[in-house]
């Protein structure tokens, strides 16, 4: 285990191995991604309110969920990279931040297309939306600080340590439709009790889900591997790749 | 774990409980005005501003619906099984307004105790399911009726 997280730190090593997971990565997702949606869109049964504009679930859970997780990621990469003064963590740091803020913005633009024939407004400032709208900030805010610094380790630096503070938004998007009277319904995935979604809608959604994670790894990865590219450009083993020699 | 490291560690980990803090400390100052809406029980208590631009929610009474037949001004009850507050709207109400259904009103609340809507929206609930598993619902529910 040890051994394995010395090597993750090694630029070399993991350029090497994530061009081996890659292509598996790439197919697994893109399979789970068409399956999901052929299967969500054409197939699921639709709503005995909503009819067929709850299909959108099918967009919209997915990207929200995946949007957060990204957050964490880039935030435990922020922290491993403080601690550790890891080059690959603040690789992946940097590398979540321009594929969350996408994520988050498809999350609030199907949420608003929804939201119009559903509750009869485009936006409403309730506490889930406004989350997530912070969400989107914080992501913008960790690529616009970086690009502000001269110094790129100290822009590192301030962008995990943003990337921190903005945790603690997670739990507060997560549970805003509990806490306070909202517009936006509570949560329909439940890990503690039975999902109030029938199973001929709820497989396709976690299909969905699961493929939407694996392709966040995936274009996470390449970005890292061009990152990681551009960053040891002037190493030994960047040249030996572009030249073909060996 | 090496000396420099576990400061670093620990400096994160106060990062984040100080992070949490504030916004824990703010968001409990705050509490009330993060709510969307006001439900019935709480206007009902004379929590609610009178006369000031407000957002009230809770379900639809069923039965309560009245419409005025030569202008589109509705009258209906929402409730939140503890108190009711009658509410009137002149508009088009969204598709998925019905009875027994999640609604959020904005508008202002009369001396009078009605709430002069400006604005509907429908609050959908968090289950999905089928036509046919609604029917079949329905169908043993009034099966169940004596």
């Amino acid at each position: 285990m040890w051994s394995f997280f010395h090597k993750l730190g090694s630029p070399r090593w993991f350029y090497r191995i994530s061009g081996q997971w890659l292509p598996w990565l790439m197919v697994i997702s893109l399979a789970l991604l068409a399956w999901g949606a052929i299967w969500g869109l054409l197939f699921a049964p639709p709503d005995f309110r909503q009819g067929n504009s709850y299909r959108i679930v099918y967009i919209h859970v997915p990207t929200s969920m995946v949007a957060m997780g990204g957050y964490v990621t880039m935030a435990v990469a922020g922290a491993i990279f403080l601690i550790w003064r890891m080059k690959l963590a603040e690789v992946a740091m940097r590398c979540a931040a321009p594929i969350g803020a996408a994520l988050t913005f498809l999350a609030l633009v199907t949420g608003s297309l929804w939201g119009k024939p559903t509750w009869g407004a485009w936006w409403v400032w309730d506490a889930r939306i406004t989350s997530v709208l912070v969400l989107f900030f914080l992501y913008v805010g960790v690529i616009a600080l970086y690009e502000s610094f001269e110094n790129k380790q100290a822009a590192a630096k301030a962008c995990a340590v943003l990337s921190l503070v903005g945790l603690v938004n997670i739990p507060i998007i997560y549970w805003s439709v509990e806490w306070w009277y909202s517009l936006h319904q509570p949560a329909t995935i439940k890990f503690t009790s039975e999902s109030t979604m029938h199973s001929s809608m709820l497989r396709p959604l976690l299909i969905s889900i699961i493929g939407l994670y694996c392709f966040f790894a995936t274009v996470l990865l390449i970005h890292m591997r061009s990152e990681i590219l551009q960053r040891e450009r002037t190493t030994k083993w960047v040249r030996e790749l572009a030249t073909g020699e060996k | 774990m090496h000396p420099v490291r576990r400061q670093r560690l620990f400096i994160v980990l106060l990062i984040i409980a100080g992070a949490g803090l504030a916004v824990g400390l703010a968001s409990y100052a705050l509490r009330e005005n993060i709510n969307l809406f006001y439900p019935p029980a709480e206007i009902a208590e004379g929590k609610a501003p009178v006369g000031k631009r407000i957002r009230a929610g809770g379900m639809v009474l069923a039965g309560s619906v009245q419409r005025q037949p030569e202008s589109l001004t509705v009258r209906f009850v929402v409730t939140d099984y503890q108190a009711e507050l009658p509410v009137e709207y002149t508009g088009i109400l969204p598709d998925l307004f019905a009875e027994g259904e999640g609604v959020v009103a904005t508008g202002v609340l009369t001396e009078d105790g009605v709430f002069q809507a400006s604005e509907v929206l429908a609050k959908h609930d968090e289950t999905y399911m089928p036509p046919e598993v609604q029917h079949a619902l329905d169908r043993s529910a009034e099966q169940a009726r004596p």
